[in-house]
């Protein structure tokens, strides 16, 4: 069986390892579920940056806050029915990534990581500042009775699991096939090697800045199908620490790889979720993890299984 | 009060935060210019500075001076040994490489930030300063009977808040008679100057790296312990000091001593000035956006040498 | 010379603060031949070529291509209109397949058509004589065939002008004669400019030689005429202050 091959028959089987779940577990855990699913549209879209182009952002909450606030405050100010709130959503987040990425990108490495880190920290400011409209770190609710599509209402659990896994399942699908394109290979080249690819005749800068935009519009669907499925927008999930999730997760599960960003996310979820019952400390796991993978395992666990055991791994 | 009391008032909020932040942001730019890695965690030896400092001070009873003074003593060098065991135990295995070294950071802020929580609980708890007479400040106006002092109300400082400017500007100098002047200041120039060379000849360069690692918590611990008297001790503490110590290196030029103190006093000053006369929100605004455009537009901050 | 010049300098200069790495430097590559350049160490080889790709901004001067003004153009836009070129230091994707390095060079020209593209990556790959390492990682190979794997990708590329920065640097004696093998086997499909110490590559491969010195250009003639000029012994023997 070619690469290729098994390639799509692991991201249908994760799919239909998604569908076979939603009747087996229980309501709890189908919940979970739902927002794992989601939460990982943000790491996947975190992944494509960070993963593959190698550049690691410190600021993508800002993407996944202009998705929440952009679909949040068009739906509740402006009125605007669901689906035009989301695209509003979705346009906020990648038009900020282009504002953000033509100036970020004239920086690297340590640099880029500080800017980005910057540029979201003014980014909460700003939503604290106006906060007669967003509410700020109190946050507003998304009433029920807004969260419908054509009558299917997407608060019911099986409409928040259906709702959340098809996203995922176009964001998922979507992101494996640009990898393999020749824009995705390309990214790949400039992180491995940029002065190189730029030495073969590809223009670096237009290929990161494309890669930047995607990453910060995904991470907006993210955003804007949070507030979308759990009714709450609020100003925490523009702070560093949704920052640091996507990094944490995708270095978790696997960075590059196209089951990494949901492994991990999975993962953190249920580590954070156990010992939040005894503490509420759990950011503790995070550090220790976030420690232990980058000593021992930078590759993260797709990552690892790729190195030693299934070469082909996308 | 008017505008010219507000101003002078403001001005000396703005320096005692200016003093503070000299001394936090020293310890970052020392460990950056040295070593070459960004200290995520920077902010979070800052807190446990203020942290340990209440368990010194509550330990000893008695009169708050004598806590504090063994505070000062003690809590620096404590930081110090725990930020040099970080580095031995985690930086060194992985090569302070630039991308690990970051994340490696931000898993050692999370773990000394929420074993803080865990013992020290969630409240902010007060630590009383050594002595802390309320000092009134003189403005003067030109009245009928030509220049006059008079004491407004509301425009006062306290003897501490001098003495934490007069303890920064001299532990600054002794820091930089250390580094100019003495054996162990050369070797550190040294290190940064050619680390492959210095090795060459006969510099450990491992236990210097430690060693500096070391000096930049405790700095930032020190600061610490001198603000804790007026700002309590809280778990989340190190935010802002991180934050502000970042955007002071950057501006003045990761890898530059002088440019950190100068930039130090810039935005010391301007925060307390804009926070007082606007809101601390705008102030943060401003700021954060200046680093981010300074780091965009001109990389070797004002005074740099080195781009990062 | 009497050939055509498919790239051509004028007045070339580079200055860092007071120190001119290159000075007016007048240059013609012609078309289909094999050029080399040479001198001691410090010449100003590097700077000038790195100039001519791109990767050095020039402080005044001219580039010409094909007959057009490339001089502010930016690298990667140098290598789409036919430039290929290897550094000194091997500079390969480490961390990706052999196969995969080749296919990148090739797939901006053949991306859209994937049969074409891997019949190029297989032909490059036969042609350097490293087919059967292809699914090897690039970082793993020996440092002789990383170099052969970067002229690999400058084929894969289908350059007008081929610019090899000392291609033979850290090569063994079996693998230099290799090289020169493979140098006179594109003579006439491809212009390259090699910059080269070794002389023996550099006398068996070269059509024409130009010889830099001190930033500027010494000389410039055949290898018999370059072989006999004085002034180049000189360059070369030290009775010129060291570059």
């Amino acid at each position: 069986m070619t690469s290729s091959r098994k390639s799509t028959l692991l991201h249908l089987g994760v799919l239909a390892l998604l569908v076979v779940l939603f009747f087996v577990l229980p309501p709890y855990h189908a919940g979970n579920l739902s927002r794992i699913m989601v939460l990982a549209i943000y790491a996947m879209g975190y992944n494509l940056l960070f993963g593959y182009t190698g550049l690691l952002s410190l600021g993508h909450a800002m993407f996944f806050a202009a998705g929440m606030y952009g679909f949040g405050l068009t739906l509740n100010l402006g009125g605007w029915p669901v689906p035009l709130a989301f695209v509003a959503g979705v346009v906020c987040a990648g038009a900020l990534a282009l504002v953000i990425g033509l100036l970020a990108l004239r920086t690297a490495g340590v640099a880029f990581m500080i800017v980005t880190l910057m540029f979201a920290q003014t980014g909460y400011l700003v939503v604290l500042y106006f906060g007669t409209y967003t509410r700020g770190d109190e946050g507003f609710v998304i009433q029920q009775a807004q969260r419908m599509l054509g009558g299917f209402d997407l608060t019911s659990e099986t409409g928040r699991y259906v709702t959340a896994l098809i996203l995922f399942a176009i964001c998922f699908l979507g992101l494996a096939r640009l990898v393999q394109t020749p824009f995705g290979r390309t990214l790949v080249a400039i992180r491995e090697n940029e002065e190189r690819t730029r030495m073969l005749g590809y223009d670096a800068g237009s290929h990161k800045l494309r890669a930047l935009i995607i990453s910060g519009a995904v991470s907006g669907v993210a955003g804007a199908a949070y507030a979308l499925l759990f009714g709450y927008v609020g100003a925490t999930f523009a702070t560093v620490q949704y920052s640091i999730f996507p990094l944490l997760w995708v270095l978790l599960g696997g960075a590059g790889t196209t089951i990494g960003p949901l492994i991990g996310v999975f993962f953190m979820f249920y580590l954070i979720d156990t010992s939040s019952t005894y503490t509420n400390a759990y950011m503790l796991i995070a550090g220790v993890v976030l420690v232990l993978l980058t000593v021992f395992a930078p590759q993260g666990l797709a990552g690892e299984l790729r190195k030693r055991v299934f070469k082909w791994l996308p | 009060m008017e505008f010219g009391p507000h101003l002078m008032l403001a001005s000396l909020e703005g320096a005692v935060i200016a003093a503070i932040l000299s001394l936090t942001a020293m310890g970052l730019s020392i460990v950056f210019g040295v070593m070459r890695v960004v200290n995520v965690a920077h902010g979070e030896f800052f807190m446990l500075g203020a942290v340990l400092a209440w368990y010194v001070t509550s330990a000893l009873g008695g009169h708050p001076a004598l806590g504090f003074v063994a505070a000062l003593l003690i809590v620096p060098v404590l930081v110090a040994a725990i930020a040099a065991t970080a580095d031995r135990l985690i930086l060194k295995r992985i090569n302070y490489d630039a991308d690990r070294t970051i994340v490696g950071t931000i898993g050692i802020l999370y773990i000394i930030q929420q074993t803080t929580l865990m013992t020290f609980g969630p409240d902010a708890r007060p630590v009383e300063a050594p002595f802390n007479t309320r000092l009134s400040l003189p403005w003067f106006e030109f009245g009928e009977n030509g220049f006059a002092m008079f004491w407004p109300w509301g425009l006062s400082t306290t003897s501490y808040k001098l003495f934490v400017i007069a303890a920064a500007v001299v532990i600054l100098l002794g820091l930089w008679m250390v580094i100019t002047r003495t054996k162990i200041g050369l070797v550190m120039r040294a290190t940064q100057q050619d680390s492959e060379m210095a090795q060459a000849f006969g510099v450990p360069v491992g236990t210097v790296y430690s060693l500096v690692f070391g000096l930049g918590a405790g700095l930032a611990a020190l600061g610490a312990v001198l603000v804790v008297p007026i700002q309590q001790a809280h778990y989340l503490m190190g935010h802002d000091p991180l934050l502000l110590s970042f955007i002071v290196v950057i501006i003045g030029g990761l890898g530059s001593l002088p440019g950190t103190i100068v930039a130090a006093i810039l935005i010391g000053m301007s925060d307390g000035i804009i926070s007082v006369f606007f809101s601390p929100t705008i102030a943060k605004i401003i700021a954060t956006l200046l680093v981010a455009m300074v780091l965009v537009f001109r990389p070797q901050g004002l005074l740099g040498k080195t781009a990062p | 010379m009497a050939a055509v010049s498919i790239l051509e300098t004028r007045g070339l200069t580079k200055a860092y603060g007071g120190v001119l790495a290159n000075s007016d430097v007048n240059f013609k590559l012609a078309k289909g031949k094999v050029t080399a350049l040479i001198g001691p160490n410090g010449a100003g080889k590097s700077t000038f070529v790195g100039m001519v790709s791109g990767r050095t901004e020039a402080t005044s001067g001219q580039v010409f291509f094909e007959g057009q003004d490339i001089s502010h153009l930016p690298a990667h836009k140098r290598m789409q209109l036919g430039l290929a070129y290897t550094f000194q230091i091997t500079s390969i994707f480490p961390g990706l397949s052999v196969h995969e390095n080749v296919a990148l060079a090739a797939r901006r020209k053949l991306g859209k058509n994937p049969e074409a593209l891997e019949a190029k990556v297989q032909a490059v790959l036969t042609r350097v004589g490293i087919a059967d390492r292809a699914e090897q990682i690039a970082g793993d190979l020996s440092y002789g065939h990383q170099r052969i794997l970067e002229i690999a990708m400058g084929l894969a590329q289908d350059p007008h002008v081929f610019i090899l920065d000392e291609p033979t640097q850290g090569l063994a004696e079996s693998e230099v004669d290799d090289f020169i093998k493979l140098v006179r086997s594109l003579a006439g499909e491809t212009t390259i400019l090699l910059i080269e110490h070794n002389m023996k590559v550099v006398m068996e491969t070269a059509d024409f030689i130009t010889v830099l010195d001190q930033g500027m250009v010494l000389a410039e003639g055949t290898p018999a005429e370059i072989h006999a000029n004085a002034d180049v012994q000189a360059a070369y023997l030290g009775s010129t202050p060291h570059a």
